[in-house]
């Protein structure tokens, strides 16, 4: 950090952290080599704080650690029992209320709502399995729109454009009933990489290039061997 | 001392968990010194003829006979264990879910492609097959399950390493490697 940036320190779970003003708790806790689990954050994007998985607790209230900043002095809770609890119980709450088959899915290995589901260690959801009604999109030549597996974390509404900016995904209906829609047209202009990238941004198997699923061997996949979250554990051993 | 008692069962499941289960290669052969098997299609003993220690079941509910079978399970076994993908959330099974039973009997015995037109169009009704559910139901949904080793199928070693500590009487703790639902 160059020195004449302001400095301000707040703890984690009693560990001392240094931040500069203005990084969220999220942002700080990664630099200061503390996982706070998190699903609908994507570095460098807008957070819209949709998942509530990153939440925290700060004197007694509970905050989302990707949009509230980091302030001097703050007492962060997380990596505590019954936060973590709650964190799974979310997870287990997008799995019921999905339909999430994961042996036929494309993102299997590479999923980060099924690495957060190893992380907490979900054997079984606690709560009921909705089954939902919901289709396979074919949209258009390139992408393929699964929502079965969709956990609205409006990733691809806020990061997947066009190269003179038009947004690709939008968001249909609030809560519940909250859907995702893709322009066909754009998504199927998208050159190459940006539809790789648009699938990539997608946390689950969601949003998926065409023709390119399974790819990578059981075995070498992202989550096979290590735990998500532990790229930042281990940055300060 | 009489060794403890298995007994297994597959419902709206493929075998592929008792596939995996028969995986544990040679350690099978410490495991029929350490247990004995009842009620299970490795053994074929068809019906229970004691109290068993450990029930383990792959497959959900998809029939009125695959719950009835679950039922005696949980009447008979003392620990309960749900295996596998389709056990604990239906699995493949289950994508014929959102979709109403009676369509997918028409799709299956009036639409489908191998069906020869030249034949009546017949679906089976006999009063002695099992009633097809509304839904695949996983097992726990409908009798209380004691324990869940996810995997589709789940590993051998991990199905290896819960039994091992069950009759070790320790707690199952699962390793990253092993828990896996694909
Ligand atoms: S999106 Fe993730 S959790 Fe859902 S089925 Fe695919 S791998 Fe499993
Ligand atoms: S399609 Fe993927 S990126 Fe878009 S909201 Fe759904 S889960 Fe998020
Ligand atoms: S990661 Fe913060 S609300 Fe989703």
């Amino acid at each position: 950090m160059p020195k004449t940036k302001p400095v301000l320190t707040f703890t984690i779970d009693g560990k001392k952290c240094r931040t500069s003003p203005g990084q969220t708790i999220l942002e700080a806790a990664k630099a200061n080599g503390i996982y706070i689990p998190s699903l609908c954050y994507w570095e460098g994007m807008k957070p819209a704080g949709a998942c509530r998985i990153c939440t925290v607790r700060v004197g007694g209230r509970y905050m989302a650690a990707c949009t509230q900043p980091a302030a001097e002095g703050m007492a962060v809770e997380n990596d505590v029992p019954d936060i973590q609890d709650m964190r799974k119980a979310i997870v287990e709450m997008l799995f019921v209320e999905g339909n999430h088959m994961c042996p036929t899915c494309e993102k299997s290995g590479n999923c980060e709502l099924q690495a957060l589901a190893y992380r907490f260690q979900m054997l079984v959801p606690r709560f009921p399995f909705q089954f939902p009604v919901r289709e396979v999109e074919p949209a258009g030549t390139k992408i393929l729109l699964e929502h079965n597996r969709c956990v609205k974390c409006l990733r691809c509404v806020r990061g997947v454009r066009t190269r003179d900016n038009k947004t690709v995904f939008g968001a249909l209906k609030r809560s519940k009933d909250k859907k995702i829609a893709v322009d066909q047209a754009l998504a199927s202009a998208l050159p190459e990489k940006q539809a790789r990238q648009a699938m990539d941004r997608c946390p689950v198997g969601s949003i998926l290039r065409k023709e390119v699923g399974f790819a990578v061997p059981i075995g070498k996949r992202k989550y096979d061997k290590k735990p998500i979250g532990s790229e930042i554990e281990k940055a300060e051993g | 001392m009489s060794k403890p008692v298995i007994a297994t069962a597959s419902l709206a499941g493929c075998f592929g968990c008792h596939m995996s289960f028969l995986d544990i290669d040679e350690r099978i052969l410490d495991l029929i010194d350490l247990v004995e098997f009842n009620k299970s299609p490795i053994d074929d003993i068809k019906t229970f003829t004691k109290p068993v220690d450990v029930g383990i079941i792959e497959g959900g509910c998809c029939n009125s006979e695959n719950v009835e079978v679950l039922r005696e399970f949980r009447k008979h076994c003392k620990v309960l264990i749900s295996l596998g993908e389709c056990a604990i959330m239906g699995g493949l099974p289950a994508m014929r879910n959102g979709i109403p039973v009676r369509e997918c009997l028409e799709e299956a015995y009036f639409h489908s492609p191998t069906i020869d037109p030249a034949d009546p169009r017949l679906m089976p009704g006999d009063e002695d097959l099992p009633i097809i559910l509304d839904k695949v139901y996983p097992l726990h949904e409908i009798v209380k399950i004691d324990a869940y080793l996810p995997g589709c199928p789940p590993s051998a070693d991990l199905i290896w390493k819960a039994l091992t500590s069950l009759l070790e009487g320790k707690p199952l703790e699962i390793p990253y490697s092993l828990l896996k639902f694909d």
